[in-house]
């Protein structure tokens, strides 16, 4: 079982995301840290681009910052890795827009993601009709990774890295939207690794007011297709939403929001330690 | 699995949200149902015709032409469209689309004003809600424009957000859309953005190529042995390409925005600048992007706001690199030369985005011989520019 299967043994789960580098790089990896070891089973690790056209204003802002303050794809993927260093053992999924991975190189990114500890990927701008590219590098990185491993070892000998808590390829989350036709949704649901990403409206990243009224008619429409879990993101903002919504959902993904109250805060870290725990007992 | 083709060779695709999606497959369905139906081409050639003004004059240089000594050179007039710019084709045969797919609201982008003046236009026409996206930086500079677009009955929603100019109308254009997708269109303006909108920007501009082709071939007789136009996100310049493209002896020539020159890193450059442009995404589609090592996309500078856009149309980077279309730039100063030589040779207020192909023109037309012929598509009019130009001519 991989760390992202074991993090859905106990549902729904909670999942926040957090961008690298806001306010600053180091302050980041210890509200990672707090969000993981207080409740959090799964984070999504934000990786900043100049234009995020995914993102509302909360997420805009915290990754203009992040970026001014020298964020780079370089230091994130050591981020990620100073985690697993400290001990942090819930799923870390990079989310971030294709062009800086790209620029990367998409291989060797998948790579050094996949040894600095990361467990999947979550590209918004990266629909079905384009993700075989990364698909590719995913499954060269697998078998490059096995190859490194193998010579290491000398022998066939499973690794004592952490990265042998990884079984086969990283996945590419893939998501789904209100505005997804049945047919398509099918397609995407059929062949998803890991969780789906449900957006639960149309629009950009921010906390909402209310969570829409068809929201269970659209997570059963997933589940219909869909073997994985399903986990709904966007929109949601306060611990009775989230409860709301785990009453519905395998998971739930909280961003601005968590953005916004752990930025705003004279201490990032012991905010991180509150969110996570409001939200961890919401859920319950 | 898509209607048409969505990747020019390597360049192009659909890099968008899931939201997104279906928009665009819908969209992709309209266009391909409208081309081929009869009653929406006449329709859109009718009001080409009886609104826009077309088919626009192709005017000889004369007094251009001989101050250069060499070839002769025509333009195309595009700056006496209806509104004063080429982008009006491709705005009102997209507004008739979003009519087609029962849409009410259309939002779209703009730099240097022209697209969004065009699509107010549009808007006002068929009876549209508008919503036009425009970088404070720009509106700074294009303000006649701006009230343009307010007195023509649309919304000119200012936007702050990074660099402030034309990529960040695109970005907050495209956050409106994903939110409002179910009754809002996407009016993109340029050969620009996912599939299919590179493909219906060139085919609503193609008039321009269409027109002009027949145009020098009743004035001079045979082809023009040069064809050149500016490339911001690439509209004008793809329309009039596609006239010619199958014509091999015809050469093909974009010209982007040198800003303060290529080595001062102040430009538009996304061809001439191999330091810092590269193969990357930006709003939905592969191209040639001006960017830094770590992918983020860098600020550019042109003093022609049509033209200060980081990424270029992705049938340009398909046709830089099969060599079909050769690409060049002209500088802030070069542009704002060939502004003035315009007015005084020939009585034309240019554009400052067309300057730019002028200042081409003005590069190689004594190179040439006499009977030669260079067509330059004189993609806008420059009434636009006046406080610009006279900010920086200390006029």
């Amino acid at each position: 079982m991989n760390r992202i299967e074991s993090a859905f043994a106990n549902k729904p789960i909670f999942m926040p995301y957090f961008p690298l580098g806001y306010p600053d790089l180091d302050t980041s990896i210890d509200v990672i840290e707090a969000l993981a070891k207080n409740g959090a089973d799964l984070i999504e690790v934000g990786l900043s681009f100049s234009d995020p056209l995914a993102d509302g204003p909360v997420i805009q802002r915290a990754t203009q910052i992040a970026l001014e303050k020298g964020i780079t794809v370089r230091k994130s993927l050591a981020a990620v890795a100073e985690l697993r260093r400290r001990g942090v053992t819930v799923p870390l999924i990079l989310m971030g827009y294709f062009n800086p991975m790209l620029a990367y190189g998409l291989e060797k990114f998948v790579c050094d993601a996949r040894e600095a500890g990361a467990d999947g990927f979550i590209i918004p701008d990266l629909p079905l009709e384009e993700a075989g590219e990364f698909e590719s590098a995913l499954s060269g990185a697998t078998q490059q990774g096995s190859e490194v491993e193998a010579q290491a070892n000398g022998v066939n000998r499973p690794s004592t890295t952490l990265r042998s808590a990884q079984d086969g390829e990283l996945p590419l989350i893939q998501m789904l939207a209100p505005t997804s036709p049945n047919e398509r949704m099918e397609a995407i649901a059929r062949n998803a690794k890991g969780f789906i990403y449900l957006v639960s409206v149309t629009g950009v990243t921010g906390a909402r007011a209310s969570i829409s009224d068809g929201l269970g008619d659209l997570i059963a429409r997933v589940r219909e297709h869909a073997s994985v879990p399903v986990c709904v993101g966007f929109g949601i903002g306060t611990p009775e939403q989230a409860k709301q919504v785990g009453a519905l959902a395998d998971g739930v993904i909280v961003g601005s929001a968590c953005v916004k109250t752990i930025g705003e805060n004279p201490n990032p870290v012991e905010a991180a330690k509150e969110f996570a725990r409001s939200f961890r007992n919401a859920m319950r | 699995m898509t209607l048409l083709p969505a990747k020019f060779g390597i360049y192009g695709g659909q890099f968008v949200p899931e939201t997104l999606m279906p928009a665009l497959i819908e969209l992709e369905e309209a266009f391909v149902s409208a081309q081929n139906d009869a009653a929406f081409q006449e329709e859109f050639n009718r009001l080409m015709a009886s609104f826009v003004g077309r088919p626009t004059p192709l005017t000889y240089a004369k007094r251009l032409s001989e101050k250069l000594g060499g070839a002769q050179i025509y333009l195309k007039r595009e700056d006496l469209a209806h509104t004063g710019a080429h982008k009006i084709n491709n705005a009102l045969g997209q507004a008739l689309l979003v009519k087609r797919m029962g849409k009410r609201r259309i939002v779209a982008e703009t730099g240097a004003g022209q697209h969004g003046v065009a699509s107010a236009t549009a808007a006002a026409l068929l009876g549209l809600e508008c919503v036009v996206y425009m970088g404070v930086v720009d509106i700074a500079r294009q303000e006649p424009n701006v009230f343009r677009m307010k007195l023509l009955g649309a919304e000119v929603q200012p936007v702050t957000s990074g660099t402030q100019t034309l990529k960040d109308a695109i970005n907050e254009a495209i956050r409106d859309w994903v939110t409002n997708v179910r009754d809002t269109h996407y009016l993109l303006g340029s050969a620009l953005g996912p599939h299919p909108y590179p493909t219906i920007v060139r085919e609503f501009q193609s008039v321009i190529g269409t027109e002009a082709r027949e145009q020098v071939m009743m004035e001079v007789g045979h082809l023009p042995d040069t064809v050149i136009a500016c490339v911001g996100g690439g509209s004008n310049a793809i329309g009039i390409f596609s006239g010619f493209v199958k014509d091999d002896g015809v050469e093909l020539i974009g010209v982007e925005a040198g800003g303060n020159g290529i080595a001062s890193g102040k430009h538009a450059a996304r061809f001439g600048d191999p330091s810092k442009a590269r193969v990357g995404v930006i709003h939905g589609t592969r191209t040639y992007v001006l960017q830094d090592e770590d992918g983020q996309i860098a600020e550019t500078h042109s003093v022609s706001a049509g033209l200060d856009y980081a990424a270029v149309g992705p049938e340009h980077a398909m046709m830089r690199d099969n060599e079909r279309a050769f690409y060049t730039s002209a500088t802030d100063e070069e542009a704002l030369d060939a502004f003035q030589t315009l007015c005084h040779t020939e009585g034309i207020i240019p554009a400052l985005e067309s300057s730019h192909a002028v200042a081409e023109v003005i590069k190689r037309a004594p190179t040439m011989r006499k009977d030669q012929v260079i067509l330059v598509n004189l993609s806008g009019r420059g009434d636009k520019d006046l406080n610009t130009v006279i900010k920086e001519m200390r006029i």
